[in-house]
């Protein structure tokens, strides 16, 4: 029986491919309801390029959220580093720095901070990564309103603007002439160094591994202290990323950016059928959170539901999603 | 003289601050022998291992590899040498494949640029080759573990742990959870594994299990050797009687 599993095209492969599509489809039917809802607005292309940009900076945080959450972790301090990253490079940027040293400022400080969270977690072995993160929520959010006084820091780099806020067009001067936005690109380009790591590295392998069953890991000799540093630094510059995509499009750093980010951020790994309890989730499927949640957003603003009735909405959303993950595990039990 | 034992210890002690775990034990496996320990909770077997494994170091007595004396400082000295240990709790990451658990921490790799990325289908090759050698018998290689019956997984965790090289395998309880049907395909593993020139060290409460498969028995007793005998002939009341000797 051995023998009949063919490399790369079994049956089973088939079939878990197809169980991933279901993300897919709820977005493609949510395209399907919002053109027909708001036909002159929703299908145009400013808006999409408007939604693109919009989800740019919870699809990073996204990313390196499911990294943590891949071990079983989790990072609540994201949306304040975040908002930290944002002013220190809006400070480095007023204090003269060249744009690449204060970018780079700002990704190195997002990592310093997921250092520190992976440092309390293995040596100082505080009991679970909510702690630790909760920890540097508040001091991270603290630090940000004293650096900033309080107050939004506006001016940023030209080339941070780019970054944040300037188009691609694809197609110039045809029919097709469409403008995607950098900073979509940079997600796409994450995504898709994140899909390498976590499904084609010895070490992304053993993420998976870890969060599954970290005795395995450590018979197996991994050295999983090591790798736990590892995802709540890269969580960390990630989020740096997600600053400085956010204070392009904003062209403004202000110390109550990222409040409640995390959350947003959790939904959307939540919502790609990532597990809680670790060792399952793909990069494509929280991207496709991440655009859900864009998309749901964007739809009930054009149809000038309130944000209060779109938290409501995100809340259901995400219960819908997780018991949908529960059904079909329970039917993949019952099947073996 | 014959070929030196694949492992020999020799007056192992082991305390744990006051209490002797191991009082000058002596232990010995050949190449493709089965001997299967056995001991009342608290006589020493998985003291004894976890020194053969490098988990702990002992207090006194010195450890024979193919007859070189050995010192391991961790698990990996001893998994460099083939020595290798099928935990209770299998140590399998259930979340994962097959093919992916063989190869954990060990994985092959291509090299892609400037990276070293998984080599899916070498790994996949040489697990079904693996598997196949010793006739275990999956569904499929690339099913989540977590989807696969008590016994195939009991499987996976042997044929990963004989997966490279290995020349001693210690199995802790690797029947104690299986039905009748599936234990006995553990047993018939690992007489295949002897066949192979494998040494298998097997701890178990079965003693039926260990009777059937073992080529000897030690009974290990509050910590010293109880008595050795011929797994074939032994009767299960010798056994239980060094087990419980001493106590009645």
């Amino acid at each position: 029986m051995v023998g009949r599993a063919a490399p790369g095209l079994g049956w089973d492969r088939v079939r878990a491919a197809l169980a991933r599509m279901d993300l897919l489809l709820v977005v493609l039917l949510m395209i399907a309801v919002l053109t027909a809802l708001q036909p002159q607005f929703f299908l145009t292309r400013e808006n999409l390029t408007n939604v693109a940009r919009q989800i740019a900076s919870n699809a990073v945080l996204a990313l390196g959220q499911l990294l943590v959450v891949v071990t079983a972790g989790i990072d609540l301090s994201v949306g304040s580093v975040m908002g930290l990253c944002m002013t220190v490079l809006a400070l480095a940027t007023k204090a003269g720095w060249p744009a690449l040293a204060s970018l780079a400022a700002a990704v190195a400080l997002g990592a310093g901070v997921g250092a520190a969270n992976g440092l309390a977690l293995t040596r100082l072995h505080l009991p679970h990564p909510f702690i630790a993160t909760l920890a540097t929520l508040n001091v991270a959010r603290g630090a940000t309103y004293l650096l900033s006084g309080g107050v939004p820091i506006s001016g940023l780099s030209p080339e941070v603007r780019w970054l944040g806020s300037a188009d691609l067009t694809v197609f110039p001067g045809t029919p097709l002439a469409t403008a995607i936005p950098i900073s979509f690109l940079v997600v796409v380009a994450l995504y898709g160094a994140g899909t390498v790591f976590l499904r084609r590295t010895p070490t992304g392998r053993h993420l998976y591994a870890l969060g599954g069953n970290p005795r395995a890991a450590q018979y197996a000799g991994i050295d999983t202290a090591r790798l736990l540093v590892l995802v709540y630094v890269l969580c960390g510059a990630l989020a740096g990323v997600a600053g400085v995509l956010l204070a392009g499009r904003v062209n403004s750093a202000y110390p109550t950016a990222g409040i409640g980010a995390e959350l947003d951020s959790i939904a959307a790994v939540i919502i790609g059928g990532a597990s809680f309890f670790g060792g399952r989730g793909t990069p494509g499927g929280v991207f496709l959170g991440a655009v859900i949640m864009g998309l749901l957003r964007n739809g009930l603003n054009l149809m000038n539901v309130s944000v209060f009735w779109q938290q409501v909405f995100i809340g259901l959303i995400i219960l819908l999603a997780v018991y949908v993950d529960v059904l079909r595990r329970r039917a993949a039990q019952l099947e073996s | 003289m014959s070929a030196p034992a694949r492992v020999e210890m020799r007056g192992i002690t082991k305390r744990f601050g006051p209490v002797v775990a191991l009082q000058s034990v002596d232990f010995s496996v050949q190449p493709g022998e089965v001997v299967g320990l056995v001991g009342d909770n608290g006589a020493g077997k998985s003291t004894l291992m976890k020194i053969l494994t490098g988990v702990y170091r002992p207090d006194a007595g010195e450890i024979r590899f193919e007859g070189r004396q050995v010192h391991f400082s961790s698990p990996l000295d001893s998994r460099r040498l083939g020595i290798e240990m099928v935990y209770q709790d299998l140590g399998l990451a259930e979340n994962l494949d097959t093919v992916a658990n063989l190869f954990l921490g060990r994985e092959l790799t291509r090299p892609v640029w400037l990276w070293r990325l998984l080599d899916e289908p070498a790994m996949e090759r040489r697990a079904a080759e693996h598997l196949e050698a010793l006739r275990v018998e999956l569904p499929s290689l690339r099913l989540a573990v977590e989807r696969l019956s008590g016994g195939q997984r009991q499987a996976v965790a042997i044929a990963r742990a004989t997966a490279f090289a290995a020349k001693l395998v210690i199995m802790d309880e690797p029947t104690a959870s299986l039905a009748v049907a599936e234990a006995g395909k553990v047993l018939e593993l690992i007489r295949r594994l002897r066949d192979q020139g494998v040494s298998v060290v097997l701890i178990s409460h079965r003693l039926q299990d260990v009777l059937d498969v073992s080529d000897r028995v030690m009974v290990l007793n509050r910590g010293r050797v109880a008595g050795v005998l011929p797994g074939h002939s032994a009767r299960m009341e010798d056994v239980v009687a060094l087990i419980v000797g001493g106590a009645a």
